[in-house]
């Protein structure tokens, strides 16, 4: 069959599309911070994975299994036509590895989220970006009433690794939001810099 | 075509609202590509295919959506449809060359002009 393919199209150039990834514990403002910064409303899409979440799943004979709907918030900035930033928002239940993997493939790094209340939510996503050797920031998101931590104190108790940066933020303040990515975007250089070799994740 | 006769096609009558998107992949689950999620995905026509077997509504719908460059995320979102339906769905575009989707590149890291493009990006927001 003929379809027309209009040369210029063939052509295109596309924008380099960049991803960086918004990790945390259930409910600490990852879909908050997305859609503070993004063009548009935060977008949801899904991954279909088998009940263990171990991968997806081979869905032949889908009666007779049972599936895990693991949804995904992600949000999209364009600066001109040739450069795309994605922010995904990863799910906030970190037995899903099989999804966090093929987020974290090609990212660019990660903002962790934080809530001082309950500080231990964050482990997972710390750890995991840890054994991935993605680099990372911590953001500590601060609701209303948590008691104040230093951030020496955060840091502390997260065992973090001396230059990986820790900040305060407010996700539902778009200002604070795109320092937080400023922040990331600065760590991530200065550690290519330093010839810190960046690991492809899953590989 | 009315909606409603396109729509025939493609469900079984049988096959309840939760098995569509395997319905509308004509039952192939696993798509033979495991695209990223931000691999992007551009129309290489601007005249959308018509019906035909192998070629269905979603189908149309995807190179609509892709006069623009769009992430598979992005594709799926519009569509509502899981992320594995719209890679089984690329796979019948691509065979047909009717897309192309490009991936970001999987280790290397941009060089410095791409950061501080994003960085003075973000700061003019
Ligand atoms: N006070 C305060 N509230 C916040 C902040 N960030 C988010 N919230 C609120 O916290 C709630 C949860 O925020 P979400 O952005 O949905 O959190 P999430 O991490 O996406 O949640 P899950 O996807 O369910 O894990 C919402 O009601 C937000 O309005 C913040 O910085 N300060
Ligand atoms: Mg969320």
């Amino acid at each position: 069959m003929d379809y027309e393919l209009s040369e210029g199209d063939a052509g295109a150039v596309l924008p380099t599309a960049i991803k960086i990834l918004i990790a945390g514990g259930f409910g600490v403002g990852k879909t908050t911070l997305v859609g503070a910064v993004s063009e548009t409303k935060p977008l949801r899409t899904e991954e279909i994975l088998s009940e263990q979440g171990v991968g997806v799943d081979d869905l032949t004979g889908v009666e007779s299994k049972s599936t895990t709907t693991v949804a995904m918030d992600f949000g999209r900035i364009s600066f001109g036509d040739d450069l795309v930033l994605y922010l995904f928002g990863t799910p906030g239940q970190d037995r899903f590895w099989f999804v966090w993997d093929e987020l974290a493939l090609g990212a660019l790094g990660a903002v962790v989220l934080a809530d001082t209340r309950r500080l231990a939510d964050c482990f997972p996503s710390v750890d995991y970006f840890e054994r991935h050797g993605l680099p990372f920031i911590v953001a500590v998101n601060c609701f209303d009433g948590a008691r104040r931590y230093s951030l020496d104190e955060v840091k502390a108790a997260l065992n973090l690794d001396p230059d990986v940066p820790v900040t305060l933020c407010d996700a539902r303040e778009r200002e604070s939001s795109k320092d937080v990515l400023i922040t990331l975007l600065q760590h991530v250089m200065k550690g290519r810099g330093a010839g810190r070799a960046r690991q492809a994740v899953g590989s | 075509m009315t909606p409603s006769d396109t729509e025939s096609l493609w469900v079984d009558d049988d096959a309840g609202p939760v098995v569509r998107p395997y319905a509308m992949t004509r039952g192939r689950a696993a798509a033979r590509n495991r695209y990223n999620v931000i691999s992007l995905v551009m129309a290489t026509t601007r005249v959308a295919p018509s019906l035909e077997v192998g070629i269905g509504p979603e189908h149309v719908h995807i190179v609509n959506l892709c006069q623009r460059p769009l992430a598979l995320a992005e594709v799926a979102a519009h569509l509502s449809l899981p992320l594995g339906t719209v890679r089984v769905l690329l796979d019948d575009l691509l065979a047909r060359r009717l897309v192309r989707v490009t991936e970001p590149a999987p280790t290397n890291l941009p060089d410095d002009s791409v950061f501080e493009a994003l960085i003075n990006g973000l700061r003019a927001l």
